[in-house]
């Protein structure tokens, strides 16, 4: 963490692990809901500038949420802002799916499908979590995730039945973000040694795959095997996408050390 | 509503039947709404398409300039507010085309038009939105002229077009109001923010200001639009409206208004304002404004490659209901 001018610095590894464990939710959220965020007036159609922009939404409120509990669980006065404006890219723990650029409308759905079928167990089992903060933060997202998933489901099921063309991109969509479900699942360091509060990776995946098995089918579309995997984004090492993603994010915040918005 | 300047109304008199003109005329002198199944003078009907169509496709072309700042809002805070603007402007663009389908054209169709550079939108949306100040000053300038004609138009006989209206002001004064918020926050920060927040003003009054259209005296089909219903007030008298609210605003603001005529006047109990740049104005509706082909540009291309996708949900939503008719009729 660059020194912002009203805060010390942030040290990840002596974060409390349910400030880990948030701050990695968080991160998830955050990233991907700026990447959501690039499509507004873009979209194929404006009932999509409208639904993506929601999900961006959606996402970064949640972000919120979670950000701001991490720096309050610290206990040294960072704010959300200071933890999304002031972290460099090794600083973050999202996985990798999320920083993955927005390709083209078939690649976003299926990044949406594979992760917001993620979320959707996630927050389910969360809201059981022990952690008073965050099992309500789960009862809410998990509404609006229900939301997303659904949204992915519709157009994944289009796409993949609707032309030959928008099979054959649904179907690149599927294997360009497939190489980052495993990290999805992969138990950490840090859920593993939160047994009561946080959800076991792992144990999501079979719902998971049940579900998205399930569109996949309908959609006529193949589950993909890739050659390659992504990891290390628990841990702080990213894409180089992250650094590009960052940039843009952060430039107006840090050209400003100290100033109110 | 971005733009009251309806610059290409054609009136061609109306050879209808005179009884159902005659109707018609009462609606509207009685000051009655007129809804898509009652009968129309064509010339009425063109003119409200042209000005729904214009105001609908301002409305999303209006997405753009702030949506520039989205990736960038220096608070996740303002990120929020933002997408959620610019969510709304993109909601008001679906009613409104809707309202429009109402006079019997469809959306596709109207995009080609617009496309086509054979409909305009709003000439403000072809300035360039440059800092973070600049999404405080469309707040507070263009969405609150939009403010002043959209309340106006409320009240216009079309009832589609006034309901839709009505939808649109409920969410237009927050527009405002963040927009101010951002500016307040700014005007009242570091002197680098405060500099950017003057900037942004310096460069948007006068454009804003021209979101009224052109003088009444230069306004040729005015009278026909107010005659029928349309409109309920000249742009002359919202622009002085306009001026009025947003001189105390600036002060509370501390930000300066560029122009220096700007005087209160005693005797007509209005703010005096000086001469705007009806030239420029001119120049930037017919495209040589610093970012017509850039709008433009990025909202066809947005539209190209988004038509697999439309037509791969149309090509999905016809085996649909194929496959729905077979089950029938096993
Ligand atoms: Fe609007
Ligand atoms: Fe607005």
């Amino acid at each position: 963490m660059s020194p912002p001018a009203v805060t010390s610095a942030l040290s990840i590894a002596a974060l409390p692990a349910t400030a880990k464990y948030a701050l990695a939710l968080g991160d998830d959220a955050l990233i991907l809901g700026q990447r959501l965020g690039e499509w507004i007036a873009d979209a194929p159609q404006l009932e999509e500038d409208l639904a993506l922009a929601n999900i961006s939404l959606d996402l970064i409120g949640q972000a919120r949420i979670l950000l701001s509990y991490a720096g309050e669980l610290e206990g040294a006065g960072h704010t959300e802002d200071d933890l999304a404006f002031w972290r460099d890219d090794n600083q973050f723990r999202n996985v990798h799916l999320v920083e993955q650029p927005n390709g083209d409308f078939a690649v976003t759905m299926a990044r949406q499908l594979v992760f917001a079928s993620y979320q959707y167990e996630l927050y389910r089992a969360l809201q059981d979590s022990g952690d008073e903060a965050l099992a309500a933060l789960a009862g809410k997202a998990f509404k609006e995730v229900s939301y997303h998933r659904e949204h992915a489901r519709t157009w994944v099921v289009r796409l993949g039945d609707g032309t030959e063309e928008s099979h054959r991109r649904m179907q690149a969509g599927l294997e360009a973000v497939w190489p980052g479900v495993p990290e999805l699942f992969e138990p950490d360091e840090v859920s593993l040694s939160l047994p009561s509060v946080a959800a076991d990776p792992a144990g999501l995946e079979p719902h998971w795959a049940r579900f998205v098995d399930g569109v996949l089918a309908e959609a006529t579309l193949t589950r993909p095997t890739p050659r390659w995997r992504s990891r290390g984004g628990r841990s702080g090492l990213h894409t180089e996408h992250l650094g590009h993603l960052l940039a843009p994010m952060q430039h107006l915040h840090r050209s400003h050390p100290g100033a109110s918005w | 509503m971005y733009g009251n300047h309806d610059t290409e109304t054609a009136l061609v008199p109306d050879e209808g039947d005179s009884e159902r003109q005659a109707e018609f005329d009462a609606l509207i002198a009685d000051d009655q709404r007129i809804e898509p199944r009652d009968w129309m003078p064509d010339a009425y009907r063109r003119t409200l398409i042209r000005q729904v169509a214009q105001h609908a496709h301002s409305e999303i072309i209006g997405m753009q300039p702030e949506g520039n700042w989205i990736t960038r809002a220096p608070s996740l805070r303002r990120k929020a507010i933002l997408i959620a603007k610019v969510q709304d402007e993109g909601g008001h663009g679906l009613y409104l085309y809707s309202a429009c389908e109402t006079l019997g054209v469809d959306r596709e169709d109207l995009l080609d038009r617009l496309h086509g550079g054979r409909q305009k939108y709003s000439s403000i949306f072809n300035y360039p939105a440059l800092t973070w100040a600049d999404v405080g000053a469309i707040g507070w300038l263009v969405d609150g002229a939009a403010i002043m004609n959209q309340v106006a138009l409320c009240r216009c006989s079309y009832g589609p077009y006034a309901r839709a209206m009505i939808r649109i002001c409920k969410e237009e004064s927050f527009h405002q109001r963040q927009g101010f918020e951002i500016l307040h926050t700014l005007a009242h920060g570091t002197p680098a923010q405060k500099e950017m927040a003057q900037d942004a003003v310096n460069r948007f009054w006068a454009p804003a200001l021209m979101m009224f259209g052109p003088p009444d005296d230069a306004s040729p089909h005015s009278a026909q639009s107010m005659a029928w219903g349309i409109k309920r007030f000249s742009n002359d008298e919202l622009r002085q409206r306009f001026v009025d609210m947003s001189v105390p605003q600036a002060e509370v603001l501390g930000l300066s208004l560029p122009d220096p005529d700007l005087r209160w006047n005693d005797e007509r109990g209005h703010y005096d304002s000086g001469e705007l740049d009806w030239d420029e104005f001119a120049r930037v509706i017919s495209g040589d404004g610093p970012c017509n082909a850039q709008r433009m540009s990025r909202r066809i291309r947005a539209h190209e490659d988004g038509a697999w996708v439309r037509e791969a949900a149309q090509a999905y939503a016809a085996k649909q209901a194929a496959r729905t008719l077979e089950v029938a009729a096993s």
